[in-house]
């Protein structure tokens, strides 16, 4: 099956920021290098997703059905970015119970009426919601140092700020993760929206390479 | 693919060596990974066991230092008492009995190559289960899968060094993109009578390819 590792994401100054790599790894082999793990839900929603493609894709379907839904009953409503949550973990919690899970774990961020959320949930239907969330490799590398740089602080760390937090935490994924590659997206949700970026690459040092010789014997 | 116990670290690699008249160029990755998790990123996989002989490890971490170090002690005690430097042949011929007869508890698949008086450059492959082979260029780890067809068609017998350079930077390169299990940087070392020229070739400065 093809699965994507790592999101990052976080709260900042101007609402949400998340990060996810290119790819969608087949076993060990990188695939798939062209992915775009994140989907726009409705005008001020974004998932992030990790763990299985096709079950992202089964989710990307339901969502887009529940939109047209909503779309269709033209009652003036639109999507909040914590039912867009509520719905995503309910069908996970669903699916588990059945015992028949979506092998994923998502970041459901957004902007809902001027405040920022940002909620996670997996397999498993676990949710819990917080200023940092991140997913699989991430929550053991990239949540120290979101902890150290964010918690406490989210609203006054500005974008600038805020890409270079996420270019932190992926370079050491980049570094110690097997299952990434150096392409990745980024995306933001503020009041005026959602907006996930083109792939870019970032910068990396291998001097400490140079004074490598043997193993020690 | 490799059958590692529980814990053990993999050279997840990928690694060759190719002939040229005149020594050997030898290429590896530098991951060293424990499951997904990368344990060291500039792993030196390109060992020394004898003044002009090197092999590439790959497989278990600890099962190929362990073969290697015997090697190195045999070929050290084989210098001093014929007072002259084994053949890579006989190199190789040391690793092969080790992974022979050890089959049943080693992970190793490991390149041997270098410079002899008697011979020039020469390559030696000992895949898992201990077989010898003598290739003209031998591609192993779990990255060479991704670059047989790329070897295939751009090896040519008779290469100068600088192209064969050229070939394993280009091979390793590739490997490394498509290999989860390989990647941190290129380490080349240029094996002649005249000694070991090493290189390193950074992780963001891979030889160009098509990274769709």
């Amino acid at each position: 099956m093809v699965t994507g590792t790592s999101v990052v994401a976080f709260k900042y100054r101007d609402g949400i920021m998340m990060a996810a790599d290119c790819l969608g790894s087949f076993g060990s082999q990188a695939r798939f290098r062209n992915e775009n793990r994140f989907m726009q839900v409705g005008s001020n929603t974004l998932l992030g997703a990790s763990g299985d493609i096709s079950d992202f894709q089964y989710m990307k379907h339901a969502l887009d059905d529940l939109l047209t839904h909503e779309y269709d009953m033209d009652d003036g409503q639109s999507m909040g970015t914590k039912s867009v949550y509520k719905y995503v973990s309910n069908i996970m919690y669903g699916r588990r119970n059945r015992f028949d899970p979506l092998w994923n774990a998502y970041v459901v961020g957004g902007v809902d009426g001027g405040e920022a959320f940002l909620g996670y949930t997996n397999l498993y239907g676990t949710t819990y919601q917080s200023d940092c969330i991140a997913t699989g490799f991430g929550a053991h590398f990239a949540i120290p140092i979101l902890r150290k740089r964010v918690d406490g602080r989210a609203d006054e760390i500005s974008e600038e700020e805020a890409v270079s937090i996420l270019d932190e935490c992926m370079r050491v994924l980049l570094y110690r993760d097997c299952r990434t590659i150096n392409k990745l997206r980024r995306a933001k949700v503020t009041a005026q929206g959602v907006e996930i970026s083109e792939p870019y690459v970032l910068e990396t040092n291998w001097s400490i390479a140079d004074n490598v010789v043997g193993y020690g014997a | 693919m490799t059958t590692l116990k529980p814990g053990e670290v993999n050279l997840g690699t990928t690694i060759m060596a190719v002939k040229f008249d005149g020594g050997v160029v030898i290429a590896a990755d530098s991951r060293t990974s424990t499951g997904t998790y990368v344990a060291n990123r500039v792993t030196d996989k390109l060992t020394k066991v004898e003044e002009r002989i090197y092999c590439c490890r790959s497989g278990s971490a600890a099962d190929t230092q362990a073969v290697a170090d015997i090697v190195k002690y045999h070929l050290d005690l084989y210098t001093s008492q014929h007072d002259e430097m084994p053949t890579v042949k006989v190199a190789a011929s040391l690793f092969q009995e080790i992974c022979y007869q050890n089959k049943n508890n080693l992970s190793a698949w490991i390149i041997v190559a270098g410079w002899d008086k008697q011979t020039g450059g020469d390559v030696f492959e000992i895949p898992i289960g201990g077989s010898l082979h003598r290739p003209e260029f031998a591609i192993a780890g779990s990255g060479s899968s991704y670059i047989s067809g790329f070897c295939d068609k751009s090896y040519r017998p008779g290469m100068s060094k600088e192209e064969c350079i050229e070939f394993a930077k280009n091979a390793v390169g590739l490997a490394i993109t498509r290999d989860g299990s390989s990647g941190g940087v290129i380490r080349l070392a240029v094996i002649t009578k005249d000694g070991v020229e090493r290189q390193v070739v950074y992780g963001n400065e891979l030889p160009t390819q098509y990274t769709g």
